[in-house]
């Protein structure tokens, strides 16, 4: 089954007539998603690698039926287009756009909460589950089927760590890149809850890094509720205090924050800890 | 982007709350006449301001003079105060803390109120601290308004006043989309008045493009930091002596960490974002070779671009330019063979293993 998403998920992508957006679709067909539609106000009734193109998602959605979307928007007005995808019924919404105030990540993910809608990130890679789908922008060569599930904070470290089990022989149910903002509309608990009810996935890496609690929370769930091994990374263990590495969320603020407490918080709820990307398969060769 | 003090205060009053009289000097000969003892106050970003004598108390003008005088001199974590804030002292009846966050967990801002104000709120025993989740759909409310009031034990007057200011900071704090407004101390003065006797406002980067009132607010970057924001990279200078390349926030970091396994320690962090473009990577390059690190290792893991076009980058800047220091790259991803080919034969060294050019860079490094 996997998480998330299914063969049948019918995928808009919001944003479709930009250079990404275009890029991003034509590189999600040829991973087998059912994209059904673009949406870019104002180029309704333009076709994009043979995409329909509408000029609201309204419209996108009573033509099609789709339930997801993927949302390219520029920052500045990507929260009107995650608005309108919540308005518009659509279940999950992808939202890889970076830079998205804050303000306006609160406000989406609160409105998406009311409606019943998903989202993930912002600022995030999106989600893919081999064989089945893709609502995200990872590359495709990395991935292969399997029963390992990944969620994690970053995008690149994780194409590497997935291109790793890959090479390995080690095939993935669902990949999931939650974002590296520091509000985000999925959490890793969530992701935890959904993998181990997940009949298709067997174990679970989980890739973090320095800023915020999400890891200690999710190591509080992987203690209680776990029952499949969890494998983890944590990036930004030589990071400094006080500076923000990269990601708006990757802070160490008033000694909140650090690898350390991470590393140590999932270590004692049981999960296996990798010092470096390239361990990760090994550690999963030698458990499972 | 951090406010600096004069600038958060200036912010609070146009809301409506109210801050000590004061103005602003860039130099000892600025200072007014004095009648009732002021205080100064260096104008820098960076905390440890009183701990480093950025603040004094004068009660006549040869004091003040003096006393901005040294401030002048001062360097507080490597920063120059170029502006001193002359405030008339507050009368002190009892000092409040207050601040709106955001809370990364709940994803919601959060309103934090101790009666134990100006020291530092970590320091404050959790017990003392009461909490509100401000939604950003409703607002701070009645009921929450006298739950603080019953908390601070505040009557006529005061709780007048502090009822005005905390819907007003909720309403500063989200229009000016602030990650953080701190009032600490917030100062119950005679008479019932309310004064914010310091103020830090940190307001989200992302969202600076709606309040282009704050393009002149002065932030105390290095030129490199400041050329790094223009090219839209993420640059942290770091101690070590190797300077790290890499695309994606958490790939760099991983590669740093990586490196400290073999000994080697970063001293940059440059974070191309999630890209492979050719053109990112010339620009990375050619503002690390700026850092004059003692060795550049570069990783990139490719998505879309193919390696070989990572590696013509690579060897642009390097006839372009002239490469001085030595260059590791690690670079996977489609056409990786090729792309190590082109760079090892213009002699860069090229590997395919992250742990290998982190050893090789670290023991450059390190000799």
């Amino acid at each position: 089954m996997s998480i998330i998403l299914s063969s049948e998920t019918r995928v808009i992508v919001q944003g479709i007539t930009g250079h990404q957006g275009t890029h991003q679709a034509g590189a999600m067909l040829d991973f087998g998603t059912k994209v059904v539609a673009g949406v870019t106000p104002g180029k309704g009734g333009e076709r994009v690698k043979g995409v329909p193109v509408f000029n609201s998602m309204r419209d996108a959605v009573s033509s099609t039926s789709a339930n997801a979307s993927i949302v390219f928007v520029p920052a500045r007005f990507a929260m009107d287009a995650v608005l309108e995808a919540i308005d518009a019924g659509i279940e999950t919404i992808a939202v890889i756009t970076e830079k998205i105030p804050i303000r306006d990540s609160m406000e989406f993910i609160q409105y998406a909460r009311i409606k019943g809608s998903r989202i993930i990130g912002p600022n995030c890679p999106g989600i893919a589950s081999p064989g089945l789908s893709k609502v995200g922008i990872m590359p495709n060569a990395i991935f292969s089927r399997g029963r390992v599930g990944v969620v994690s904070r970053s995008g690149t470290l994780t194409y590497e760590i997935v291109n790793a089990l890959t090479e390995a022989g080690i095939g993935q149910s669902t990949c999931i890149g939650i974002g590296g903002d520091p509000v985000i509309g999925t959490s890793f608990v969530e992701v935890l809850r959904l993998f181990e009810e997940d009949k298709d996935t067997d174990s679970v890496v989980l890739v973090g890094e320095i800023g915020g609690t999400a890891e200690e929370e999710a190591a509080r769930f992987i203690g209680d509720h776990m029952s499949k091994p969890v494998f983890a990374y944590i990036a930004g263990r030589t990071a400094p205090p006080g500076k923000r590495m990269g990601h708006a969320g990757a802070i160490i603020a008033r000694n909140m924050g650090t690898a350390q407490s991470k590393i140590d918080s999932l270590t004692e709820a049981g999960a296996r800890i990798a010092s470096v990307p390239q361990e990760i398969p090994r550690l999963i060769e030698k458990e499972c | 982007m951090k406010l600096q003090e004069h600038r958060a205060k200036r912010l609070l009053e146009s809301y409506g709350i109210a801050v000590p009289e004061g103005y602003l000097i860039r130099n000892e000969g600025e200072v007014l006449p004095v009648t009732d003892p002021v205080v100064l106050k260096a104008q820098v970003l960076s905390g440890g301001r009183g701990k480093a004598g950025g603040v004094r108390l004068a009660s006549s003008l040869e004091e003040a003079r003096n006393a901005a005088k040294d401030i002048f001199g001062l360097t507080i974590s490597g920063y120059r105060p170029k502006e001193i804030l002359v405030e008339t002292e507050v009368d002190i009846d009892r000092e409040i803390y207050l601040s709106i966050v955001i809370d990364r967990s709940a994803g919601l801002p959060l309103l934090l109120l101790s009666t134990e104000g100006g020291v530092e709120i970590e320091t404050v025993p959790e017990e003392k601290i009461g909490r509100w989740h401000i939604h950003p759909f409703v607002g701070v409310k009645d009921f929450m308004v006298r739950g603080m009031i019953e908390r601070l034990g505040l009557e006529g007057r005061s709780k007048k006043e502090f009822d005005r200011m905390v819907r007003a900071l909720w309403i500063l704090f989200y229009e000016m989309d602030c990650e953080l407004a701190e009032i600490n101390p917030l100062v119950l003065a005679e008479e019932g008045e309310i004064v914010a006797a310091d103020a830090k406002v940190t307001v989200n980067d992302d969202a600076l493009w709606r309040h282009p009132e704050l393009s002149d607010a002065e932030e105390e970057l290095t030129q490199l930091e400041t050329e790094a924001r223009e090219k839209d990279i993420a640059f942290v200078q770091l101690e070590g002596d190797i300077g790290v390349i890499a695309n994606g926030a958490g790939l760099t970091m991983a590669t740093l960490d990586n490196l400290s396994l073999h000994g080697g320690r970063g001293g940059v962090f440059l974070d191309l974002g999630g890209t492979d473009d050719p053109k990112k990577v010339e620009d990375a390059l050619e503002l690390m070779l700026k850092a004059s690190p003692k060795v550049i290792l570069l990783n990139i893991f490719g998505g879309m671009t193919r390696c070989d076009s990572v590696a013509s980058g690579v060897l642009a800047v390097k006839k372009r330019l002239g490469i001085s220091v030595p260059l590791v790259t690690r670079i996977r991803g489609t056409n990786e063979k090729l792309g190590r080919d082109m760079l090892s034969e213009a002699g860069v060294i090229a590997l395919g293993s992250l742990d290998e050019a982190c050893r090789k860079a670290s023991e450059i490094g390190g000799s």
